[in-house]
């Protein structure tokens, strides 16, 4: 161990002795420690790659990973692993953990491991490091938040603890990014496993852990006791192993629960040992910490509600009224530039861009003032740590519907996205808790229902006061998501009846610090989410959207002539002037084209619930992606009609069923709010399921489930108003 | 400075003996109030407990309850950390006895 290093300052000479840096790949380098130690915040540092750092244990889902230039002549590529609090997974977020570092063999297996440890929290963050070094792992410590320690009056004596731990250790403050460039530097240099063992199982587990070890030919006997331990759940042993691990553990009786126990302990004892020797603590301040005096307020019995209630109540009032006034911005330039360009040309290649890409367009980035400031807040709520006081508000609340305190984040992110939100019920650690959880989220209306919600609410809604301060339509959009709300823990507690319960459910959760939010976290955030949505949605609209023009303005054979020619034929008798023949010419082509077949053909089904065969085609467009139903009546009802008929609100407005009255009437604009409310129309949300839950019962029984749920609703809610 | 490990997880009856029907958990603190962790009950529970730190000898605090008197908020050790943790769970962080628990407390 060449590299010792005490302090920032003494670290910087060590760049000159920086050894051989030519390597043939870059070196592989995992990120490991307990969830709110900095760990994400030193990836960014280490990576530059700019991605979320959340507050929330366990924000991490998915494996990251990115390079970093440690010398200018080696590069390391970083995994940014879940955070833990052991080597034995509770969760499945830290299966991904051991799966990576049980097998030496796979390709991935990583050069070393740096281990990021807060040190005003040593015992508890050694006690993980204790079992990486254990494992043979070479090891760096990242000693991160040195400064709130000093503030606190602890003084870790670094270079005993280096002897102690064997490994090299840097102080750091990964938030500012200090220490990093040291870090860079002991980074680059060949690092040999610590020399020091913590402990090793005793001399009763040897016969066992030894068959293991050379059975699967492991470097040491602490993998091998692993294996012991958790070999129903490691990914890469093939059932012959598995079922040989099983032999041998009931072979020597051997007691997971119990060794284990007996190891955790034994790890503390020693770690306590190590930590008198190494860091004093002279309490400068008694006072209660700032955090937990914030928790008084935010946690109070009654007002803890009324803050909660009150957040949420602010990012509906945002999404409505804050941000009509960029979406009447959006909207106006779209249909200006649609205008502007059938004044100038014509044709139907004019027709088709205005038509149906622009149309379609338009649906989309007029969206983007809601999606960002729903992102941002959901960002805002995380990076604070707020989002962990939530859970522990919620908790009680949610236990009847069998849904626990940690389910509330993935319903609230559901709130932007299904799709994320699925993944993140992954830090459940109860099967049955986690199952409701998956099935349930897509009840609560995500950001793809916005669209839905603003052009309907906004047809039927006046745009009102009501009872002296809120916004009518605000109002009508928070009755809408608490609908989702209340649907979904309707479905939980169905499901928690039916469901029968494998294990038992954990609510054990360390509370983050709270810490003002890095609003360049939030805007980039906001950036990657609305840059998702529009390419990412964008295409898909765009493309239906073209396509849709096509299938709306085309028709099989002559139909579309012999409509026109029907309708031309009674102009005569019914006096008609010209703007009504043009406008009854439009609809007749329109329903004789493919699209009008499709339409009609579904007519049957959705008749009873209020709609026509137009939203017949809409409604088929959107069991791709719920978005794209703005797009899709955008271009129905453009087609044929004149460029200067403005925005989509005043299209629908002027639409007229058959008796030549307003065709939106709050009957039937309500029953479709009711459908999208509870359809499941997201062909990703489904995929999503199946991922999460390996099985495609679940992805099926929600499709079934929520539109049927759907078609029954929407059906109650036309027949009493209408 | 720890209790005897390998006997302190056995289901459901604490198992140090003494005064076992009075035995004080983490549970019933009042708000406020400080306790020593002497051991903990029911083995997968405890292992849980354990990893976050709930070690026998250290102590707790509980300060504050969910709105609805649970989950429980518990800080450990010297200020270190906070763990919210449901009532029942608490029930099994068993407490030390002695009267010296209340209050700061030298480390």
């Amino acid at each position: 161990m060449a590299a010792v290093v005490n302090s920032t300052a003494t670290a910087e000479p060590i760049a000159t002795q920086a050894g051989p840096a030519t390597s043939q790949r870059p070196l592989r380098i995992a990120l490991i420690g307990n969830p709110n130690s900095g760990k994400t915040s030193l990836f960014n540092q280490l990576t530059g790659l700019n991605q979320k750092v959340g507050n929330f244990p366990g924000v991490t889902v998915d494996r990251k990973s990115g390079f970093a230039q440690l010398t200018p002549a080696q590069r390391a590529e970083i995994v940014d692993l879940p955070g833990t609090y052991s080597l034995y997974p509770k969760s499945l977020d830290e299966k991904v953990i051991t799966d990576l570092l049980y097998d030496r063999a796979a390709g991935n297996y990583p050069d070393f491991v740096v281990v990021t440890v807060d040190a005003n929290n040593l015992r508890r963050s050694l006690l993980l490091f204790t079992q990486l070094g254990d494992l043979g792992l070479p090891a760096v410590l990242a000693l991160n938040m040195m400064d709130v320690a000093e503030r606190h009056g602890v003084n870790i004596d670094l270079p005993a603890l280096e002897r102690e731990l064997g490994v090299p250790i840097i102080p750091m403050n990964a938030r500012k990014g200090i220490g990093v460039a040291a870090l860079k530097i002991v980074m680059a240099q060949r690092l040999d496993a610590p020399p020091v063992r913590c402990w090793e199982p005793d001399d009763k587990l040897l016969p066992l852990v030894r068959q293991i070890r050379y059975y699967f030919d492991l470097h040491n006997d602490y993998l091998a006791l692993h294996y012991a331990q958790q070999y129903r759940h490691i990914g890469f042993l093939s059932a012959d192993d598995k079922a040989h691990l099983q032999e041998l553990t009931q072979q020597y009786s051997f007691d997971a629960m119990a060794q284990q126990a007996a190891e955790t302990i034994a790890r503390y004892a020693r770690i306590n040992e190590i930590l008198l020797e190494t860091v004093t603590v002279t309490r400068t301040e008694t006072r209660e910490p700032v955090s937990n005096r914030i928790d008084k307020v935010l946690t109070h019995r009654i007002g803890g509600y009324l803050i909660f209630l009150s957040i949420l109540f602010l990012l509906f009032q945002a999404i409505f009224a804050w941000a009509q006034y960029p979406m009447d911005w959006i909207d106006l330039g779209i249909s200006t530039l649609s205008a502007t360009i059938q004044e100038n040309f014509s044709g139907p290649l004019v027709r088709l861009l205005t038509e149906g890409v622009l149309a379609g367009l338009g649906g989309v980035l007029i969206f983007i003032p809601q999606i960002a400031l729903l992102f941002g807040f959901l960002a805002v709520l995380e990076e604070t740590g707020y989002m962990a006081r939530v859970t522990f508000l919620m908790d009680k609340l949610m236990r009847p519907f069998g849904l626990s305190g940690k389910s509330v984040v993935p319903m609230i992110s559901g709130l932007a996205c299904a799709v994320p939100a699925i993944m993140g019920a992954r830090t459940i650690e109860s099967w049955k808790d986690r199952m409701i959880t998956i099935f349930v989220t897509p009840l609560m209306s995500c950001s793809a229902r916005i669209p839905v919600y603003t052009v309907l609410v906004a047809l039927v809604v006046p745009d009102e006061a009501a009872w002296g301060i809120f916004n009518l339509r605000g109002v009508t959009l928070m009755g809408l998501y608490l609908l989702g709300l209340f649907s979904a823990l309707g479905s939980a507690w169905v499901l928690k009846t039916v469901l029968k319960a494998r294990e038992r459910s954990y609510f054990i959760m360390e509370f983050p610090v709270y810490q003002w939010p890095r609003w360049k976290n939030v805007g980039l955030t906001i950036y990657q989410k609305v840059k998702a949505f529009v390419l990412q949605a964008g295409k898909v609209i765009v493309a239906i959207s073209v396509l849709l023009w096509v299938l709306a303005s085309y028709g099989p054979g002559q139909k579309q002539e012999n409509a026109e020619a029907q309708v031309r034929q009674q102009v005569a008798a019914q006096g008609w002037n010209d703007d009504e023949v043009s406008r009854r010419v439009a609809s007749a082509r329109l329903e004789n084209s493919y699209a009008g077949s499709f339409g009609r053909a579904l007519e049957p089904a959705i008749r009873p619930l209020g709609y026509d065969w137009k939203i017949g085609i809409a409604l088929l467009t959107s069991f791709a992606a719920r978005e794209v139903f703005v797009g899709t009546i955008s271009t129905i009802y453009s087609v044929g009609q004149d460029a200067d008929m403005g925005t989509l609100q005043e299209k629908l407005r002027a639409e007229k069923d058959a008796n030549g009255q307003p065709f939106f009437t709050p009957a039937r604009a309500f029953s479709l709010l009711v459908f999208y409310v509870f359809a499941m129309q997201c062909m990703s949300t489904l995929a999503v399921t199946y991922r999460e839950t390996k099985n495609w019962k679940w992805p099926l029984a929600q499709l079934i489930y929520m539109t049927g749920l759907a078609y029954v609703a929407a059906l109650a809610v036309y027949q009493v108003l209408a | 400075m720890f209790f005897l490990p390998v006997a302190l997880f056995r289901r459901s009856s604490p198992v140090v003996a003494a005064g076992a029907a009075t035995r004080r958990t983490a549970k019933d603190l009042r708000l406020g109030e400080t306790g020593t962790i002497c051991c903990l009950e029911d083995p997968e529970m405890a292992l849980k407990l354990l990893e976050m730190g709930c070690v026998p000898g250290v102590k707790v605090r509980l300060s504050g309850r969910a709105p609805l008197g649970d989950p429980l908020m518990l800080v450990l050790g010297d200020q270190e950390y906070t763990l919210s943790v449901r009532a029942s769970e608490a029930a099994n962080i068993l407490l030390k006895e002695e009267g010296a628990a209340h209050g700061g407390g030298s480390k």
